[in-house]
């Protein structure tokens, strides 16, 4: 309980802690689990969270500047839905295509529009139109759940490449991550971006554009739901919409959060999702691999974030700033 | 001569009565009966969802039936929440258009239960679709599931073969779903009949392809040499079947599945060899099962929740080699007929 000991332990933020988490299950599963630390399932590990990845790479961003986007996934299987079924009744593959991307850009905008300028919180904005994207499409723009790719078509194409036997999701996500990084780490928007997540009101009175800044935001959000659903859509060659109703959405914001992006914005970046990825991707591997079933898997998830999310409780307590304008 | 005309005569006249007698038939009490039985009856469908190929299926041939006997059907689509099938059955019994038969597709063994029991006692007879549950409906119409799961695991041994590995991989749905857990019980009782093939893994997909995918990813790198898998649902199993292709294992790995034997979702995938067998629930045979009992039901005169009849779907596990024109059923097809109309 002497002092030093204290700072050392207070050194130590949320990232640090779940990346020590993540180093310790690695090598633990390394020494324990044949086949571990085969390449081939070092890719699988990386491939099976980067869709997961690029979600949360959107999703990081939104938060950074102290928002959530609950369309994302919604955004994600339904773009691609809808954009399969104009391919599959026979509309030419450019048209559909700009079709889908300004239905989506438009998503991004409207969800934007609302937070920034009708100042409705941006947790209800996304859930309702989430909901919505999920019902349009649903009723009025595909017939089925499950759409399937056209044979032949580049997005089954784009499922089979291959660089060096890795596929093609791994590139995308490390290639969007160093995008997302330079963004943040570098232009003057993404330094913006922290600024107006840490304090939005402050932001605004030194002349940053907060809220054009924020529409931009969630039109990032969504296109990178789109690319996501593309590369689901490529891998399995048809895609599900039933994916909306799934745990996605919570793993995306799980993925975030764990990874140590504070939900009070301002704080974190793509490091961070680097790093919860990276501890959701070995956590489920080894458990799968050990053969644990769904509900264990689930619950020893949720009580990892649990105890993450109390850990950084203790040693990063609430600051004075944060408890009187609150987070999300 | 004389005998020859009475004769003829006789048999004239036989001939005439013969030829009256079926004038009686127009007096056949049964279409009068029936039309008074059925007459503006209604029927209504809540599956788990409406948007996949069972559901859409069963659909086109009740309504086509139903409203051929002059009945009102309807369908209500939960969208596999459990909550919005529950709160769809309650207003259905409380509605001043009460349905006279229920059919339910239960999304697990206890949820809709207590529904079920108190449409029964507002006089609604309770059909149970394709997933039982504990409770004793007025029929269960579907697949026996542990059955479907023994001809999975006989179709996945033959697609193995003697000279294999003989290690079976199995994609589970999850933990809660009778349809999953039933399958596995047969699966396994073949197996153990079975003591040199071995189940080397048995994750759950939890009916999402991407899962079912990473999992048989993970599978497949910890066990090169698995001869099949079984997984429980065509629905995820393209996700197990992207698994296999990326492993570079098409051909070697015998994929085994079930589904509604609707042409793109399993035919297609048998000719392309992306399935190795897939048990196929025939689907008209299925709804003209549920047409029977609901005819049937409505009238029997009985009170709703007197009979529990199991009605199982015969099943068969079909592979590329005994596939038939007729083997599948075309959703594409039946809607362009709903379409024209």
């Amino acid at each position: 309980m002497n002092a030093i000991g204290w700072r050392n332990l207070r050194s130590l933020n949320q990232e640090g802690i779940v990346f020590a988490i993540a180093v310790v299950l690695f090598v633990a599963a390394a020494i324990g689990l044949p086949g571990f630390i085969d390449p081939n399932n070092l890719v699988a590990i990386v491939r099976s969270v980067s869709v997961l990845g690029i979600l949360a790479l959107g999703m990081a961003v939104v938060i950074i500047g102290r928002g959530i986007d609950l369309s994302a996934v919604a955004i994600m299987a339904m773009s691609v839905a809808w954009y399969l079924q104009l391919l599959n009744t026979g509309t030419s593959d450019g048209l559909a295509f700009a079709y889908v991307l300004a239905g989506v850009l438009a998503i991004g905008l409207l969800n934007g529009f609302l937070v920034a300028y009708a100042d409705v919180p941006a947790i209800f904005v996304t859930l309702a139109t989430g909901s919505f994207v999920f019902g349009y499409v649903r009723s009025q723009l595909i017939t089925q759940d499950a759409v399937p790719v056209p044979q032949g078509h580049w997005v089954e194409l784009l499922g089979g490449l291959r660089f060096l036997d890795i596929p093609i999701e791994v590139f995308v996500f490390a290639g969007l991550a160093f995008l997302f990084f330079l963004f943040l780490r570098y232009t003057k928007w993404g330094r913006y971006i922290y600024f107006a997540g840490d304090n939005p009101i402050a932001a605004r009175n030194i002349g940053i554009p907060v809220r054009p800044m924020l529409v931009l935001r969630y039109v990032l959000s969504a296109f990178v739901a789109l690319i996501a659903g593309l590369l689901t859509a490529a891998s399995l060659h048809s895609i599900n919409t039933r994916v909306v109703n799934s745990t996605l959405l919570y793993d995306i914001v799980l993925v975030a959060v764990i990874g140590g992006i504070g939900l009070s914005g301002g704080r974190g970046g793509v490091r961070n999702v680097l790093v919860g990825a990276a501890l959701i991707g070995i956590l489920l591997n080894a458990m799968t691999i050990i053969d644990i079933p769904l509900l264990y898997q689930n619950l020893i998830k949720a009580a990892i974030l649990l105890g993450a999310i109390i850990v950084d409780g203790i040693i990063n307590p609430r600051d004075e700033q944060t408890a009187q304008q609150g987070d999300i | 001569m004389k005998l020859i005309k009475t004769l003829m005569a006789a048999a004239t006249a036989l001939a005439v009565t013969a030829f009256v007698a079926p004038t009686f038939a127009a007096d056949d009490p049964g279409p009068a009966a029936y039309a008074q039985a059925l007459k503006g009856k209604r029927v209504m469908l809540v599956p788990l969802a409406m948007g996949f190929d069972l559901a859409q299926g069963w659909a086109h041939y009740l309504k086509k039936e139903v409203e051929a006997w002059g009945g009102t059907f309807e369908t209500r689509d939960p969208n596999w929440v459990v909550d919005a099938g529950a709160q769809a059955i309650t207003d259905a019994i409380s509605s001043d258009t009460r349905p006279d038969v229920l059919i339910i597709h239960a999304p697990d063994l206890n949820s809709y239960s207590k529904l079920m029991k108190k449409a029964q006692a507002a006089g609604t007879y309770v059909l149970l679709v394709d997933n039982p549950a504990n409770f004793p409906a007025d029929a269960f119409v579907g697949s026996d599931w542990d059955r479907l799961g023994q001809l999975e695991a006989e179709a996945a041994i033959k697609g193995c073969g003697e000279n294999s590995s003989k290690k079976i991989g199995l994609v589970q749905g999850d933990q809660a779903n009778s349809s999953s857990l039933y399958q596995y019980a047969g699966i396994m009782k073949v197996l153990d009949k079975h003591p040199d093939f071995k189940v080397v893994a048995k994750p759950d997909s939890n009916w999402d392809a991407t899962t079912s995918r990473n999992v048989t990813t993970t599978m497949l790198q910890q066990n090169s040499d698995i001869c099949s898998i079984i997984d429980f649902w065509d629905g995820d199993a393209t996700g197990a079947s992207a698994a296999i292709r990326d492993a570079k294992l098409d051909g070697k790995v015998f994929l085994v599945t079930t589904g509604g034997g609707e042409k793109a979702a399993d035919c297609d995938k048998l000719q392309d060899g992306t399935y190795g067998a897939v048990v196929m629930t025939e689907l008209a045979r299925q709804s003209g099962d549920m047409n029977a009992i609901i005819k049937f039901l409505l009238q029997s005169g009985q009170p709703a929740g007197t009979s529990h009849t199991f009605i199982y779907t015969l099943e068969k596990a079909t592979t590329k080699a005994d596939l038939k024109p007729d083997s599948c059923w075309d959703l594409k097809a039946l809607q362009a007929e709903a379409a024209a109309k």
